[in-house]
Order: structure tokens, then C-alpha cells, then sequence
């Protein structure tokens, strides 16, 4: 074989398994899009109504439930973890800690990433135990947070390497503390420190085992912080196990649901992560 | 010679990496007022790094020792409790790279006014940022946009912003890396005027690859070889005659030295001091 034919084999290799990859990720979002749209948008009223009594076996009512449950869970959820993660991150990348202390967090942090959620459940769980607590919305929270935590802290590690270290150099310069060269390093790696926020939000809206140990499986609107309440990948499982047919169907307007919002998610960072980048120093990297 | 604002005495630099290097060794200097002062020789040398330890702009990088010391004045750099980034405000330091702060053109130079506190109103915050700006011949180039990102100038437009923006926080002396280095030539003869105004007023210490640069700029040439103190002397004298040998080679092939010189100088990791190719 040539060398020409070698590198005809190879784009074609290469071509064929992006055109691969794409296509199926296009055919999952087209099928929940297309399905769930339809059960929603003939009723969309079932995304902000409570459930009934019976809503798991006769489908009386909607899951707004479970719309409630997840952003009461993943909003304060991802505040606390990107404070925790973003205050992580300055640490590991400013002069406050070592080379060799940063590799050994990274590593650490890149171990937990790779950690199955289901994990972290089982772990809040066995806290919840040990208290002599139940299952709520504030160990949903707590769980989250921990899931999330690892995610956010190395985009956001990864966005400050790439921030110029002339930035520090040019802050130092003018007579800056360390804290306030950080906050200008952070400024010049918003975008990045922005998409990692966004990712962690999306990671932590769309993850049911986090949860189901922890807020539980409820099929009530969350009534305060320490009751039990539910998210809605959990309730889109419930539902597509369940025996009444309306209710199956309601489960792919949950993932419709779901989906457009994470979609819209991703779509709100790109958009604010460009208006940030045009800031940066060398620029656009939304 | 007026006297001189700022001294080193004996001042040593190590770098401690992985591998030991003597980016300085004991160099003994003084950078008299209200002149400009050009740091020249070879890469690798410590040009850098002495512009870098005059006001511990260095001890952002791990693994560095130093001793000797700095006077500012009548006060030392290196003995004393005063926190480095007054001291830092008092030496200003321009990188080599320009590099706008993620802020619009208007919030660069105003940010060292503000994290120093030193303005009472908007109105004198509006006056300082303009006068600066005026200082470097760049007002007339941005005033109808600094509301704009700072990183949407130019290279040379953003050089001259760093330096309104090192100068607003007025410091007695102003250090300059290779501030030309990364700039097409018109640009960098537009910087270059720029520092032959404020050398009247400020006191400059500029690390420059470009010989001609230094004839040009320099009241006083500081010649650095392999981090020990050559020569220093008022940049006539240096030039048309140069007492060390060393100085008188490398004044007279610095042609061929530029030329292997080209790429930029990064004291963080100074390896090997290259020699001149001779």
C-alpha cells in the first residue's frame, strides 16, 4: 500500500467513526426530542401539575414534583460546589500551594471524577444511617454537590492553566495581593471557569443514582428541606416501569423536559462564555 | 550623575529546579534617577532575572533563591515588613508579552488606582485615566471606544496600555522587559517614543535584546554577562569606549549575537547561559 492509499484509509477511518459517533448521539436526542415533544406539547400542563394520589398507577396529575425537586436540589447544590470547586481551583493554580501538592489533588480529584455516582449515593446513604436521618432534599443536595464537586474543580483547574501567566505577572506587577491576582486569573479564564459551572449543572441535573439513596423516590411535592423528595431522571425511571401506559408515555415528556433544559444550559454558556472570551487574552475559546 | 533612587549590593539569584543554576551572581549596582537605564547582553545572562528581583517579581515562581539585597530610597527591598505588593506599587513592572487585563480598555488603567484606593470620586478616576493615557499617546487612539475589551487592540496599542497602566499607580521606578520585543516595528518605535518622554520623569530600568535600542533609549548601559556585572557606564562612554574586553567583543559582534538571539529570553527555566556565537 502506498503511502497516499495509507492516508486515504485513514481519513476514511477517521471520518467514518465521527460521522458514526455523531450520528447516534444526533438519534438519541432526536428520538426523546420527538417523542417526549409530542406527549408535552399535547399536554404540557402535566410538567406543572403536582401529582395525584394515584399518579404512579393511574397517572392523575403531572410530575411537577419532580421539576421542583430537581431544582431545588441542583441549584443550591451546584452554588455550593462551584464555590467549593472554584476556591479549589485558585488554591491548586496560585502561588498558595505547591507543584507536587496540585499533581497529587489532580490526581485525586480526576479518580473521584471517574467515580460511578452510584458511589457517592451509597456513601451519603450510609451518613443518612448514621444519624438516624431520612431520606431529603438536603442529603439530595449534599450528594449532588459531592458528585459535582470533582467535575467543576478540574475544568475549572484546567481553565486557570490556560489563563496567560503574563496576567499574573503584569497584576503582581502593579502592587496586587495574591487574592486579588487571583480574582484577575479567574476573570481571564472565565469562559473556561464558566463551561465547567455549566457542565457540572448539566452532570449533576441529568444523574439519578446520586439521588435515589439520598432524596428518595417520593411521589409528593417536596414539602421542606428535610423531607423526602425526588429529581426527574429518577421519576423518568419510575415511570417507564410503570404498568399504566399514560404513564410510560409521561416519561419521555419528563426526558424532553430534561433535555431542553440541559440543551438550553449548554446553549446559555456558549453564549456567555464569547461575551467573556472577546475579554481574554488571545481570545475565543467558548 | 544624579543620585541614585535605586542599588543592588551583592545581589545573587539561584534557581533550585531540578537543576541548580546561577542566574546571578552577586551584582552590585545603582540605577540613578530620572534616567533610563538599559540592561543589555546576551540570553541567558540574568537580565531578567535582575529586573525580575528588583522588585521580587520572581518570587512568584517556585524554587528561587536570593541574597544581597535592593534599596529603594533609603529602604530595602528584601529586610522589611512592609507587604511586597506596596513595594511592588512603588517599582511597577512591564511584561514582555502585552497583555491586556480581561477589562475593557478604560477598567485596565483604572484597576491599580483602584485596588490601591487612590482616587475619591469618579470624576478624578475619569481625569487620572485619561491624563495616563495621554502619557502614552494612546488617548487619542481609544477615547471614543474604552469602554471597549482591552484585548480587542492592538499589540503595540495594548503595550502602551500596560504602560498608562503601570504608570497610573505612579511608581518611583518603572521596570521594562523587553517591552519592544514582541512588537512590528512601527509599533515598537511608537513604545520606543513613548519611553524617551517619560524617562524625564521616571526612573527606567529596561531589559532590551537590541543594541541600537540601548543607543538609542539609554542614559546609562548595564552589561551582563553569564549573570556577573561586566561594565556599566553612561551609554556614550560604553559604546564608543568600552573598557572590558569582553564588553568590546560583544559591542563590536553584536550583529552576529542578535541574530542568535532571537528567540525570547524566559529566565524560569534559564538553562544553560547561551554564549555568544563566536
Amino acid at each position: 500500500m502506498d503511502r497516499y492509499a495509507k492516508q486515504r484509509l485513514f481519513s476514511a477511518l477517521a471520518k467514518g467513526s465521527a460521522a458514526l459517533v455523531v450520528a447516534v448521539m444526533i438519534l438519541v436526542v432526536a428520538v426523546t426530542i420527538v417523542r417526549g415533544g409530542v406527549v408535552f406539547l399535547t399536554d404540557p400542563a402535566i410538567a406543572f401539575t403536582p401529582p395525584g394520589s394515584r399518579y404512579m398507577l393511574e397517572g392523575d396529575g403531572g410530575f411537577l414534583h419532580a421539576v421542583l425537586g430537581s431544582v431545588f436540589i441542583v441549584g443550591p447544590a451546584t452554588l455550593v460546589s462551584m464555590t467549593l470547586a472554584v476556591s479549589t481551583a485558585i488554591y491548586l493554580q496560585s502561588d498558595y500551594s505547591s507543584e507536587r501538592f496540585s499533581d497529587v489533588v489532580n490526581m485525586f480529584l480526576n479518580v473521584l471524577w471517574g467515580t460511578p455516582p452510584i458511589v457517592y449515593g451509597v456513601f451519603v446513604l450510609t451518613v443518612i444511617i448514621a444519624v438516624g436521618a431520612q431520606t431529603s432534599l438536603f442529603f439530595g443536595i449534599v450528594a449532588i454537590a459531592i458528585f459535582q464537586y470533582p467535575i467543576m474543580t478540574r475544568y475549572t483547574d484546567e481553565a486557570l492553566r490556560s489563563a496567560p501567566d503574563t496576567v499574573r505577572e503584569a497584576t503582581y506587577g502593579l502592587g496586587a495581593t495574591r487574592f486579588e491576582t487571583a480574582i484577575m486569573t479567574v476573570r481571564a479564564a472565565l469562559p473556561g471557569v464558566i463551561a465547567g459551572v455549566i457542565m457540572g449543572f448539566a452532570r449533576g441535573i441529568g444523574d439519578a443514582a446520586t439521588v435515589l439513596f439520598t432524596a428518595g423516590r417520593s411521589t409528593n411535592m417536596p414539602g421542606g428541606l428535610f423531607e423526602p423528595s425526588t429529581t426527574l431522571p429518577v421519576l423518568i425511571f419510575d415511570q417507564a416501569m410503570s404498568f399504566n401506559a399514560e404513564v410510560r408515555s409521561h416519561a419521555y415528556a419528563a426526558a424532553f423536559v430534561l433535555i431542553v433544559v440541559v440543551l438550553g444550559l449548554i446553549l446559555a454558556s456558549k453564549i456567555l462564555a464569547g461575551r467573556y472570551a472577546r475579554y481574554t487574552p488571545g481570545g475565543r475559546h467558548s | 550623575m544624579t543620585d541614585a533612587v535605586l542599588t543592588t549590593d551583592e545581589l545573587a539569584v539561584t534557581y533550585t529546579g531540578n537543576r541548580e543554576v546561577e542566574a546571578l551572581k552577586g551584582v552590585s549596582l545603582e540605577f540613578p534617577e530620572n534616567q533610563l537605564t538599559a540592561i543589555i547582553g546576551p540570553s541567558g545572562c540574568g537580565k531578567s532575572t535582575l529586573l525580575k528581583s528588583l522588585n521580587r517579581l520572581h518570587e512568584i515562581q517556585p524554587n528561587v533563591d536570593i541574597a544581597g539585597n535592593v534599596v529603594l530610597g533609603d529602604q530595602s527591598i528584601y529586610n522589611t515588613d512592609e507587604p511586597t505588593p506596596e513595594l511592588r506599587k512603588r517599582i511597577g513592572y512591564v511584561p514582555q508579552t502585552p497583555t491586556a487585563l480581561p477589562l475593557s480598555i478604560y477598567e485596565n488603567v483604572a484597576y491599580g488606582l483602584k485596588i490601591h484606593g487612590e482616587y475619591d470620586s469618579k470624576a478624578e478616576l475619569d481625569d487620572q485615566v485619561e491624563h495616563y493615557l495621554r502619557k502614552v499617546n494612546l488617548w487619542d487612539e481609544v477615547e471614543d471606544r474604552l469602554e471597549t475589551p482591552g484585548a480587542e487592540l492592538s499589540t503595540g496599542q495594548i503595550q502602551r496600555l500596560c504602560l498608562a497602566r503601570s504608570l497610573a499607580v505612579e511608581p518611583e521606578v518603572l521596570l521594562c522587559d523587553e517591552v519592544t520585543s514582541a512588537l512590528d516595528p512601527i509599533s515598537a518605535e511608537q513604545v520606543e517614543a513613548t519611553l524617551e518622554e517619560l524617562k524625564a520623569e521616571y526612573t527606567i530600568v529596561m531589559v532590551t535584546h537590541s543594541m541600537d535600542q540601548a543607543k538609542r533609549l539609554a542614559d546609562t548601559v548595564v552589561f551582563l554577562y553569564l549573570g556577573e556585572l561586566v561594565e556599566t557606564n553612561d551609554t556614550q562612554s560604553f559604546f564608543e569606549n568600552p573598557q572590558h574586553e569582553r564588553t568590546q567583543e560583544f559591542v563590536k559582534g553584536h550583529t552576529a549575537v542578535e541574530y542568535a538571539d532571537t528567540e525570547s529570553e524566559s529566565d524560569a527555566n534559564a538553562g544553560e547561559p547561551v554564549a555568544p556565537n563566536r
